[in-house]
């Protein structure tokens, strides 16, 4: 198992060198940084000399890959390859174009996504679960045959209706919650909530006939292992197994 | 039932609170407050008064920065008024001997204008660390050592806070600052050409940054700029190149804002950038406004600055505005609201539905809700539909002093030149494109078709048939009416194309409109272009490329037909002609003067016309001006967009104002009112959330009574 994961490790080495230097040649060879000096100053007003300011302050004044007037290791460093790109791989990832801390960004804004995906994670686990055991449970009913045709009807629509339709009906229509926004603290629920209910519906069909063809297979494989008589199958027994795989 | 528990449970939860209503994007026991909600899209990039040029970010730092000068309020034409000087600036004008001359000395004679500005005593900045002292009168944060970083991780570890009063050495250090090759203004390269010395200053800054090391704090103190000078504590002077009578309009531009020294080298210290502490992202002014919260993954907050200096609101205005209810509070103290609160809001719809909630106080009007919103009347006028009107609100409709138009490369082999061949075809391309019927598909009717660059509400525009453009507009029964299109057919005959074919060679002729925009709303209206060239039975090829290479095709002169606009930075027909001029083109000299037009008559009279006063002169010449240009055609003038926006009925009406962004300290709104509609408006509705239980459980019920049937006779 160890040396699975070092040999993973090893070889993610040379896909993140190789990401890097493409988008590398993407941002500073396909677009020069002339262009994102450009860009940054805007439409008005704009003056070369303005353009040679903005690169040397952001040190974008700098050769590619080879500074031709450093010696030895500095015309290595001295490039904007080496303190652009090759820098974020110390976890250093500079400031962005507003002058703000990009790791700081990163650590900010992890606490409201994580407060979205987690209760996803786990309400959605928890729901998908116990459809699908349902489902199984009341297997070969009429229950089992509409679950599994609403599940292929929830997972023929489009993410993006679930977004609207769930801003639609609960916060504009019924009003049951706030159509957008965010508060620290405990708060926050009130604003999680939308999202999480909408990601958890989103993801039922899909999630709920996964686990229902996974249980089924299970229970197949039990059954038969067991060599038990048909005729001893109780819906106690059936229900306990369900229990256990779950 | 369990069921039922937990639904009360929710209904006690959700009531627990003190909001009666449950969808409030705000927090609990602010419902009532003196508060004005609205939103920003994207993070403002730049709070320093020397960077910030985009209009989501003057928004927020012109209620924070006082720059000498502001706009009145509610007169029109917009007129200048002291903002903290004593007085207007006065100017003086001095020959290249350094002699005073008269004030109507004829432009050619005068070699330096010099302004002086002169400051009302006791303003007082808003509450600041960088101003705070220790009890021997040093700067309490001035040297920050590694030690007192381990107290600070956020702003309010900063304990301490201060004032001070404002002094005509901060407006000076603003002025360097626009030179500082470290903070790189997007208006230095104007301003260089004005300001005495500035060019050098900078040329200076940069050697001297060449000495340390990079990222390194210097201090613009101890470096004079030749062009400003200090005269004492409250008055300062500004030397100007010749006469440029436009300076007065920048000096009411934050670049001109104040910025103390002091809070320069707080900012500057190490350790400052890497907390996010800058001056970009905390800014101090001495406005009615200070920045309290800025974060701009969420929100932002302007809140009253206890030191604000006040300011009456205007005792007078314009003819209409106090039948308007605009002088209702003429003479009271501004600012009126206590804080507005900006929240990230990226995509309009919820925008839209929250503000139709009561929870922002104005909004635009998209093109999705443009028919929710506005209908168009039996007189061809917007109005409110009649669900908006239910809920009290108000239309505010201007004409925003911006123009959009389509230029032609000047530097083409076909379409440029001033030869009456090409003169010709642009003429005949100006009648075929109807820009009424582009307004009313593209625009939802927001704009009008424009006569000239000029818009509406700057001195040069004329209305109705005295500001008519000739060559592609007639004058039906007194009504502007665009040419018929056997118009532009004769004149595309002169030009030597009839009917779309070059009558040498009697090749088809194909035209290039080059253009960054993709998506399928820009390619409804590049198909729209198409059609409108075929009237002539001309080809439009459109060229598509990103933004990049479209910009590098205009700096090289390679584009041939294009869509531009501009937004004024001031209300001067010279910064809309200014774009027309020779010496400013695109091309060669890196200016703003998209199309490359270059007419000697239209030159000649634009160095006359820039210096005049609003006087009926000046107009003559600008009416000159314009009928050159339209002869000429370099563009297709377009249009002028309209500027729609709603008021919830507890918002005071204000004027709108297209030039001046200061406007918050004007506001008034009615927060009663306010929540009194939003609970009205925001009832839960229940019914589906008993419906959704009883489905379920009608659903579920026969198969568990099924099972439990089953059970029971097996159980036997």
């Amino acid at each position: 198992m160890i040396g699975y994961l070092l040999r993973r490790l090893r070889d993610a080495i040379p896909i993140l060198l190789g990401v890097n230097l493409l988008t590398f040649v993407l941002f500073f060879v396909v677009n020069t940084p002339d262009d994102m000096a450009r860009m940054h100053l805007g439409t008005k007003h704009v003056t070369e000399q303005a353009i040679k300011q903005w690169k040397v302050e952001h040190g974008y004044d700098l050769p590619l890959f080879y500074n031709a007037t450093q010696s030895n290791v500095a015309a290595l460093t001295e490039t904007v390859f080496f303190n652009k790109s090759l820098r974020m791989f110390a976890l250093d990832f500079g400031a962005s174009d507003d002058g703000r801390d990009i790791a700081h960004e990163i650590k900010t804004r992890a606490g409201p996504s994580l407060a979205i995906a987690l209760p996803v994670f786990v309400l959605g686990l928890l729901v998908n679960v116990s459809f699908a055991l349902m489902m199984v449970f009341f297997r070969a009913t009429y229950l089992d045959r509409l679950g599994v045709v609403l599940s292929v009807i929830l997972m023929s629509i489009s993410g993006l209706f679930y977004i609207i339709a769930g801003q639609f009906l609960l916060a504009k229509l019924w009003r049951w919650l706030p159509i957008s926004g965010f508060a620290p603290g405990i708060d926050a629920w009130r604003f999680v909530l939308l999202p999480v209910l909408i990601s958890v519906v989103g993801g039922l069909g899909s999630g709920t006939r996964w686990y229902r063809s996974i249980f089924l297979e299970e229970i197949a494989k039990t059954m038969s292992a067991l060599h038990e008589p048909r005729a001893c199958q109780s819906r106690a027994y059936y229900f306990a197994m369900c229990c256990r795989m779950a | 039932m369990p069921m039922m528990r937990i639904f009360l449970l929710l209904v006690l939860l959700l009531s627990g609170c003190e909001h009666t209503v449950w969808n409030s994007p705000y927090p609990a026991g602010v419902s009532r407050a003196n508060i004005l909600y609205s939103s920003f899209e994207e993070r403002p990039k730049h709070l320093d008064p020397a960077l910030s040029y985009s209009s989501n970010e003057t928004e927020i730092i012109s209620q924070i920065y006082e720059p000498p000068l502001q706009y009145h309020y509610l007169k029109r034409p917009y007129t200048l008024i002291p903002q903290t000087l004593t007085a207007m600036p006065s100017v003086r004008y001095l020959d290249a001997a350094g002699k005073v001359l008269s004030n109507d000395a004829p432009a050619q004679n005068i070699a330096q204008s010099v302004y002086e500005l002169h400051l009302r005593p006791g303003i007082y900045y808003q509450p600041h660390p960088a101003f705070a002292r220790t009890a021997s009168g040093q700067l309490r944060y001035a040297n920050l050592k590694a030690k007192d970083w381990e107290h600070i991780a956020a702003w309010r570890d900063f304990k301490q806070m201060g004032t001070r009063e404002l002094v005509a050495a901060d407006y000076v250090y603003q002025i360097k600052r626009l030179a500082s090759p470290q903070l790189n203004s997007p208006i230095f390269g104007v301003m260089a050409g004005y300001i005495v010395g500035l060019q050098d200053y900078n040329r200076m800054l940069t050697q001297q940054l060449q000495l340390l090391p990079a990222g390194a704090y210097l201090d613009l103190t101890r470096y004079p700029l030749s062009g400003v000078e200090l005269v004492d504590r409250y008055t300062y002077r500004i030397h100007l190149h010749g006469k440029y009578p436009q300076f007065s309009y920048w000096l009411a531009m934050p670049f001109f804002a104040p910025i103390p020294p002091e809070v320069d080298e707080f900012y500057g210290q190490p350790g400052m950038t890497t907390h996010n502490f800058t001056l970009d992202w905390h800014p101090v002014g001495t406005g009615p406004y200070q920045l309290t919260v800025n974060d701009p993954n969420q929100q932002m907050v302007l809140a009253r600055n206890p030191n604000y200096h006040g300011e009456a609101y205007p005792r007078e205005g314009d003819a209409g505005d106090a039948a308007a209810g605009l002088l209702r509070d003429a003479g009271k103290a501004m600012p009126f609201i206590d804080a507005e609160v900006f929240s990230l809001e990226k995509e309009s719809i919820p925008y839209w539905n929250k503000f139709l909630q009561g929870y922002y106080d104005l909004s635009g009007i998209s093109s999705d809700s443009f028919d929710q919103a506005v209908q168009i009347n039996a007189q061809g006028e917007p109005e409110l539909t009649d669900a908006m009107r239910a809920q009290g609100m108000s239309l505010v409709t201007a004409v925003t002093a911006s123009n959009r138009y389509m230029g032609f490369n000047m530097q083409d082999s076909v379409v440029g030149g001033l030869s009456d061949r090409a003169r010709k075809l642009r003429q005949a391309i100006a009648i075929a494109v109807d820009y009424e019927e582009f307004i009313a598909i593209f625009a939802n009717g927001r704009g009008i078709p424009a006569q000239g660059p000029i818009p509406p509400g700057i001195f040069g525009y004329q209305d109705g048939l005295a500001g008519m453009n000739p060559v592609v507009y007639q004058n039906v029964n007194g009504k502007i009416t665009r040419r018929p299109i056997a118009d532009a057919q004769r004149l595309l005959v002169e030009a030597g194309y009839p009917n779309g074919r070059d009558a040498k060679t009697g090749a088809p002729l194909v035209l290039y409109f080059d253009t960054a925009a993709s998506g399928p709303d820009a390619k409804a209206r590049l198909d729209w272009m198409v059609k409108q060239f075929a009237k002539l039975n001309i080809q439009l090829v459109i060229r598509g490329t990103d933004y990049n290479r479209f910009q590098d095709k205009m700096r090289r002169g390679n584009a041939q037909i294009f869509e531009w606009g501009w937004n004024a930075d001031y209300p001067d027909p010279e910064n809309f002609l200014f774009l027309l001029y020779g010496a400013n083109s695109k091309v060669g000299h890196n200016g703003e003067n998209a199309a490359n037009y270059q007419n000697p008559d239209f030159d000649a009279l634009f160095d006359e016309m820039k210096y005049l006063d609003n006087t009926p002169a000046r107009q003559v010449i600008i009416n000159q001006m314009l009928a050159v240009v339209r002869e000429d055609s370099p563009w297709l003038f377009g249009y002028f967009p309209k500027a729609f926006s709603l008021r919830q009925a507890w918002v005071a009406p204000t004027k709108p104002n297209v030039i001046a962004n200061n406007t918050l300290k004007y506001r008034k709104i009615d927060p009663e009112l306010r929540h009194q509609l939003r609970e009205q408006w925001n009832q839960p509705v229940l019914m589906p959330f008993i419906w959704l239980i009883l489905v379920m459980v009608v659903l579920i019920w026969p198969a568990v009574w099924a099972w439990r049937r089953h059970e029971r006779s097996a159980a036997k």
